[in-house]
């Protein structure tokens, strides 16, 4: 999406919002939507439509705009990568982790993404009235392990407790701050064609681990969540490869979202090869029984690197070695072709364009 | 993955492949009539695999699509009403009717919720007593049998706060009312494979008997649906017009016998309107009067709502057989899954939508065979 076509303004009919959000003067831009719907939070085109014409355009600077999972500039001799990430997932306990694990591991991947060794984080909790205390308790013992395992701290907070009602349960915003080893230069706008794309190992986890207890379904086997600190794993990938060109972690929106943005902000096709993409047999079956594609589903502990084609071997092995990559798998590459598109080979040999959802993935009834 | 994997190989497909090019000798225009079978083909790129000879086109099967927009009306005004809990399949959130659509209500505070059941909804009317719970009872044959055992409960079990909006729709009619339309192209069907599996074949071997139309009761992996295509091609070349099943995994000439006496048990056959097509006689199923106490229509009196349908956009024809989404040229541009104008966009299995979701839009529509087109370049 162009940011230009997103900037039309309607003067004339849509007066300005009641001036809270952004300057009275300011008509408030065309969306297609009078409120806020799940779907701007999905990940999906009409979150990155939100933000594109919304929010960016306000605050445009040189930081926020290539939309990189955080912003990296320099303090000194010092480069710093600073972002942040607020987390409202429901059930707030899930097999495998909690809102607080999770909390602590998404803004240090977010770091990492950005190639940063992490080392603080500040964390803001939103409490709901009635919220048991022993449920807190467990979720920020959870946090101080979770940040004890990734070597960070936690340096500055908020609490805040609304009426009931006013929140589900319990909301946390957390941002960190780390630092940038020289030579290391990750953005989404550095891949290019020939460039390999890889993933550090099976995809959907999460996703498939919140809705099967979200929906009350159970399957044979528990599906626990992926979510895991990768901070650990960049360092290893970046020992054997300092010229990564593009790290992303394929939370909300899943492989889909992350490739596609990375294929617009670089301006190259991407050709993913679908019978590479690793999926565990436990989460193969519940998309099928779901109705949801992998691809489109959210992961916490996984990322996607795009290398040099003469690194990839290298990078692959290394990844490889580590606990968090053994089945890290080269899922496709960066094409000239088709700029901004993300294309697959399909397992019987066809083709197809992949693109972003509009919204929420809803299961299909049949 | 077991019974999965199997059916979605590269080698095997390439063989159907070769042996369809080999027998094929003319064009041949062929209807798969489910949605989920035209989902499985622009997911998996089959179209693209096929020789030119053989062009598909995709039918009226899905049930999301289809449902009128009056019936959207009704469930939007029966959703509206606080003291009601609206339940629903997924896919049918997003479709708009005239105003909102349901995941707007909903935005709004309605209380609407998915299930993957309606049997769940049972379960959420037994805790919520002081709440009337609603399920759209949406479908063809496939999710009737399901959707009459959640009525057939309530009744036994005098769950009074429980009640369907009924808009079930049938598949044999659907074909024949392609069949006997004058623009009708279609020369040999796919026929609904889970359909089947309720209602067996049986009542399609007169339509293929009548309209001298092949019918091959065909799954939706990507090799049951190439299978299913060479069958049909066989049957052409060789001037036959029969009822085959590449799905005998899942389906027999008879159906599930229990299912349909429980559909029989609370539904009956009736007139049914479709969206973008219009009312077809006896081509839907309605509460049976001994049902009415969980009938929401009577229920919330939204019996009087009437919709019609804007006339601008082609998905009558899309449904038919006619067009084909590119044809239209609303398409991707006016009309897409956020907005869309009608039917055969409005769910992923509608022919619209899929074309959409799997980048239709954004290809030139005179596509190589081998489906190596390049892609227009973004505006």
């Amino acid at each position: 999406m162009s940011p230009n076509e997103s900037l039309i303004s309607n003067p004339s009919d849509q007066p300005a919002a009641d001036g809270n959000l952004l300057a009275a003067s300011c008509p408030i831009p065309i969306t297609d939507y009078k409120e806020i719907v799940l779907a701007h939070g999905s990940g999906g085109k009409l979150s990155h439509r939100l933000i594109s014409q919304m929010i960016v355009p306000q605050f445009a600077n040189e930081l926020l705009t290539p939309m990189h999972d955080g912003a990296i500039f320099s303090l000194g001799k010092e480069r710093l990568a600073f972002s942040t990430d607020s987390y409202v997932v429901s059930p707030i306990f899930f097999p495998g982790g909690d809102i607080g694990k999770m909390a602590v591991h998404g803004t240090v991947n977010d770091l990492a993404m950005c190639g940063a060794r992490p080392l603080y984080l500040s964390v803001g909790f939103i409490l709901e009235e009635g919220l048991p205390m022993d449920d807190f308790w467990r979720i920020v013992q959870s946090m101080r392990a979770a940040a004890d395992e990734a070597g960070v701290q936690l340096v500055t907070g908020d609490t805040k407790v609304v009426d009931r009602g006013k929140a589900d349960k319990i909301f946390i915003n957390t941002a960190g701050i780390g630092v940038v080893p020289a030579g290391v230069d990750i953005q989404p706008r550095r891949a290019q064609a020939g460039d390999k794309i890889i993933v550090s190992g099976q995809i959907a986890v999460h996703g498939i681990a919140i809705m099967s207890v979200r929906e009350g379904l159970e399957f044979e086997t528990e599906i626990a969540s992926d979510t895991a600190a990768l901070h650990g794993l960049v360092q290893a990938i970046l020992e054997v490869c300092s010229d990564v060109h593009v790290l992303r972690d394929p939370t909300r929106g899943g492989v889909t979202s992350v490739m596609t943005e990375i294929a617009q902000s670089a301006n190259v096709g991407v050709l993913l090869q679908e019978a590479a993409v690793p999926i565990s047999e436990e989460v193969k079956g519940a998309c099928e029984i779901l109705g949801l594609d992998p691809l489109y589903v959210a992961n916490e502990g996984k990322l996607i690197a795009v290398v040099p084609p003469a690194a990839a071997d290298a990078v692959l092995a290394a990844m490889r070695q580590h606990p968090l990559g053994k089945e890290a798998a080269v899922i496709g590459e960066v094409v000239s072709d088709h700029p901004g598109f993300v294309t697959m080979k399909t397992r019987v040999g066809g083709r197809r364009v992949v693109d972003m959802l509009s919204g929420e993935q809803l299961p299909r009834i049949c | 993955m077991k019974y999965l994997d199997e059916y979605r190989d590269e080698a095997l497909a390439g063989k159907i492949v070769d042996e369809i090019k080999r027998i094929v000798t003319r064009p041949w225009v062929l209807m798969e009539v489910c949605g989920g079978q035209t989902h499985s083909i622009v997911k998996y790129g089959i179209d693209r695999l096929l020789p030119k000879e053989v062009e598909l086109v995709h039918g009226p099967g899905c049930p999301v699509c289809v449902t009128s927009l009056e019936m959207i009306d009704k469930a939007l005004a029966i959703a509206r009403r606080p003291d009601v809990i609206f339940c629903s399949f997924g896919d049918m959130l997003r479709v708009p009717g005239s105003k909102d659509d349901l995941l707007i209500l909903k935005s709004r505070g309605a209380d609407v919720r998915v299930v993957y059941s309606p049997i769940d909804c049972l379960k959420i009317a037994r805790a919520n007593r002081h709440k009337k719970v609603v399920f759209f009872a949406i479908g063809f044959e496939t999710t009737a049998p399901a959707n009459a055992m959640s009525v057939w409960q309530a009744h036994q079990q005098g769950l009074k706060n429980y009640s369907v909006l009924v808009s079930h729709v049938l598949v044999p009619p659907a074909i024949a009312s392609i069949l006997q339309s004058p623009l009708n192209r279609v020369q040999g069907f796919l026929g609904p494979g889970h359909v089947c599996t309720v209602m067996g074949y049986r009542e399609y071997e007169p339509i293929a008997a009548r309209y001298k139309v092949p019918i091959v009761i065909t799954g939706f992996e990507p090799i049951d649906i190439l299978e299913g295509t060479l069958m049909i091609i066989r049957q052409l070349e060789a001037g036959k017009a029969e009822v085959e099943n590449q799905y005998p995994r899942v389906v027999s000439r008879d159906g599930n016998r229990t299912a349909q006496d429980l559909v029989n048990k609370v539904f009956e056959v009736g007139d049914r309107k479709w969206r973008g097509v219009g009312s077809i006689p006896k081509s839907g199923y309605k509460l049976r009067y001994e049902m009415r106490d969980h009938d929401a229509e009577r229920i919330f009196d939204v019996r009087e709502i009437d919709t019609k349908e804007p006339e601008i956009c082609i998905s009558g024809l899309v449904l038919r057989g006619v067009k084909k989404p590119h044809d239209c040229p609303a398409f991707g541009t006016l009309c897409n899954p956020e907005h869309p104008l009608g039917a055969t966009m409005v769910s992923a299995e509608g022919a619209c939508a899929a074309y959409y979701a799997y980048g239709r839009h954004l290809q030139k529509p005179a596509a190589s065979p081998d489906g190596e087109t390049a892609l227009a370049k973004a505006s």
